[in-house]
């Protein structure tokens, strides 16, 4: 303890950084023991995970035996020997391409639209609309509309109308698969963004606007631009974030609707490809390839995009 | 900041044309639509009689509204291998045990990141907000390898465990302290002789309750819908969101029962959701990411 007082003696000024950072260390212990058991299961489980997954992807791993250094083996594989990956990755992209801006667009349109609208109104409208995104897996209903035989809605209505006279087989015809799970991702995925935007909006303050209208804004329109959007880009970076990160994660969902392999692979994803060889053949290296490329493609995506948000308004 | 949610906009004339109004509505009407018709014919389903069900074309009501479904399929529940009681048990404890550990080891965190200065504090909090950046998947292959080293492959722990270090719920509980807990009160306790831990406890906690309660849903809620997973092979372990998908898988012979099935597993998260919406909203006022 008397030494401690000793080295606080010291002043600021007479410190190396190295003893000042090593002064504050020693001064706030509890705050490394409050961050640590967070920290380390998250380190555990989530930085491990993609650091070895790194190494791991240079090297030919089953599990059984040690694994075995091949440098870029894996890689030239995937790009130039395996065409199933590159359909995957192509539909990731496709995939990840609609849904993502999509999604984005829309809970922001959603949002703001409903954004004058009295408190109890707004929270009706809210839930109608965000209810599909937590209700398990409320989104098989899609097979029953979408069904391939007369009974299902899609089907019905276009007999009924002359269209079609036999059922279309919508969830096995290759034209069809991609578009309509696009729609149903589009249908779930107005989550925790959206709560985020409506938010946001609630909380721009409403002087703005009133300064705004005296300064010659004149419609909604231009209130967005120079006022909504600048005000609330905290949130919209946010948004961004989690709607890229969902728009990549979108395997499980067309597994149940459209079943894997889907029709001629047409929504076949890196996510089932990734399972393909993580769960079935057990080539861990080959697996850790597909998943740090996933890996770098949500980094990336999700970089350019921050940084062309940061820009809104400037 | 928090307050302001809650007030009525004062009014103000601002530049609203009725053609603007009109339009939004309509747009909103569609999409609104599109958002609740599927969820609307779910309900609507699981409503059916058998006759109705493969009525041609489909309908969008019900005449004959009637709870067979249910009851089939609690006969279906009654029936299955495992006790349908055990599915439910391991999705509240798994669910139970992964929301509580979160919470703790978050609010913990969240605390010492927003409201103590330390070395390095900035940097692990830049990590975490990347970690936003990526989706489980890429992370599972090597989190099956750890779960097997530490031989916790077909345990609960296998789930309970790795959702303690989830990161939304820390994410969102830290900005919000940010914005919420001001620096003065902390202040005044630690002046008053507080622990750091006590300060945190009896000052901070208190004051960030939509905070904790959306921290709660957010992981209960991921829980609770978790479906089939490679940690988990034994039967009795397996969850209800996997149980209600196999009734699912059963085709059109259980098409009613399905529906309600979905029903049952959609009402949970759905009524959690309307009970807390203000708190959830309130949370999100402070989520936004300021680089």
């Amino acid at each position: 303890m008397s030494k401690n007082t000793e080295k606080q003696v010291k002043t600021r000024h007479e410190m190396t950084k190295a003893e000042w950072t090593w002064f504050l260390v020693r001064k706030n212990k509890t705050a490394y023991f409050m961050v640590l058991p967070f920290m380390f299961i998250f380190v555990l489980f989530t930085v491990v995970p993609v650091v070895a997954s790194l190494f791991l992807s240079f090297t030919q791993f089953n599990m059984l035996e040690a694994p075995k250094f091949i440098f870029m083996d894996n890689y030239i594989t995937l790009f130039l020997d395996d065409e199933l990956f590159i359909t995957a990755l192509k539909n990731t992209l496709i995939f990840a391409a609609v849904t993502g801006p999509v999604s984005y667009l829309l809970s922001f349109v959603v949002a703001w639209f409903i954004n004058e609208l009295p408190p109890k109104i707004r929270a009706i409208v809210t839930l109608i609309f965000y209810a599909p995104s937590i209700a398990g897996n409320a989104y098989l209903i899609w097979t029953t509309l979408f069904s391939s035989d007369a009974y299902g809605w899609a089907n019905a209505i276009l007999m009924e109308l002359g269209i079609i006279d036999t059922p279309i087989l919508w969830f096995q015809n290759a034209t069809y698969v991609m578009p309509l799970c696009i729609i149903v991702a589009l249908w779930m995925s107005l989550g925790t963004a959206f709560l985020s935007f409506i938010a946001g909006l609630q909380g721009i303050n409403k002087s703005l606007y009133e300064a705004g209208a005296i300064d010659g804004v004149k419609n909604r329109w231009q209130e967005l631009w120079y006022i909504t959007l600048p005000s609330m880009k905290p949130q919209l970076m946010f948004g961004a974030i989690l709607a890229i990160t969902g728009a990549f994660g979108f395997g499980p969902v067309v597994t149940a609707l459209a079943g894997n392999p889907s029709v001629d692979y047409v929504a076949y994803t890196l996510n089932h490809h990734l399972s393909e060889y993580q769960g079935t053949r057990w080539e861990v290296g080959y697996a850790s390839a597909i998943s740090f490329i996933m890996f770098l493609m949500m980094i990336g995506a999700n970089m350019l995009i921050t940084k062309l948000i940061s820009k809104v308004g400037q | 900041m928090a307050k302001k949610l809650r007030t009525r906009k004062h009014e103000v004339v601002l530049n609203r044309s009725v053609g603007g109004d009109a339009g939004i509505t309509v747009i909103l009407a569609i999409f609104g639509l599109f958002m609740f018709l599927p969820m609307y014919y779910t309900i609507i389903q699981s409503l059916k009689p058998m006759d109705e069900l493969f009525y041609f074309p489909p309908r969008f009501y019900v005449a004959n509204p009637t709870l067979d479904n249910f009851k089939s399929l609690f006969n279906l529940m009654a029936d299955s291998w495992v006790p349908f009681s055990r599915y439910i048990f391991n999705t509240v404890l798994i669910s139970v045990g992964g929301t509580f550990g979160n919470l703790v080891l978050s609010s913990l965190s969240a605390y010492a990141l927003a409201k103590i200065d330390f070395p390095g504090s900035k940097f692990l909090f830049q990590v975490i907000q990347k970690s936003l950046m990526i989706n489980a998947v890429v992370t599972g292959l090597v989190n099956f390898i750890t779960l097997s080293y530490i031989g916790w492959i077909d345990t609960y722990l296998a789930l309970i465990i790795p959702a303690w270090g989830s990161t939304l719920g820390l994410y969102l509980m830290k900005q919000f302290m940010e914005t919420n807990v001001t620096t003065e009160v902390l202040e005044s306790a630690r002046l008053d002789g507080a622990s750091e831990l006590r300060t945190f406890w009896s000052i901070a906690m208190p004051m960030v309750k939509p905070a904790w309660l959306t921290l709660i849903i957010y992981s209960f809620q991921g829980l609770w819908n978790m479906g089939q997973t490679n940690l988990i092979y034994s039967e009795q372990l397996k969850t209800l969101n996997y149980a209600i998908s196999q009734i699912n898988a059963g085709g059109i012979a259980r098409s009613g029962s399905s529906a309600a099935a979905t029903v049952v597993m959609m009402m949970v998260p759905i009524l959690v959701f309307v009970v807390s919406q203000s708190n959830i909203i309130e949370t999100m006022g402070s989520s936004g990411m300021k680089d």
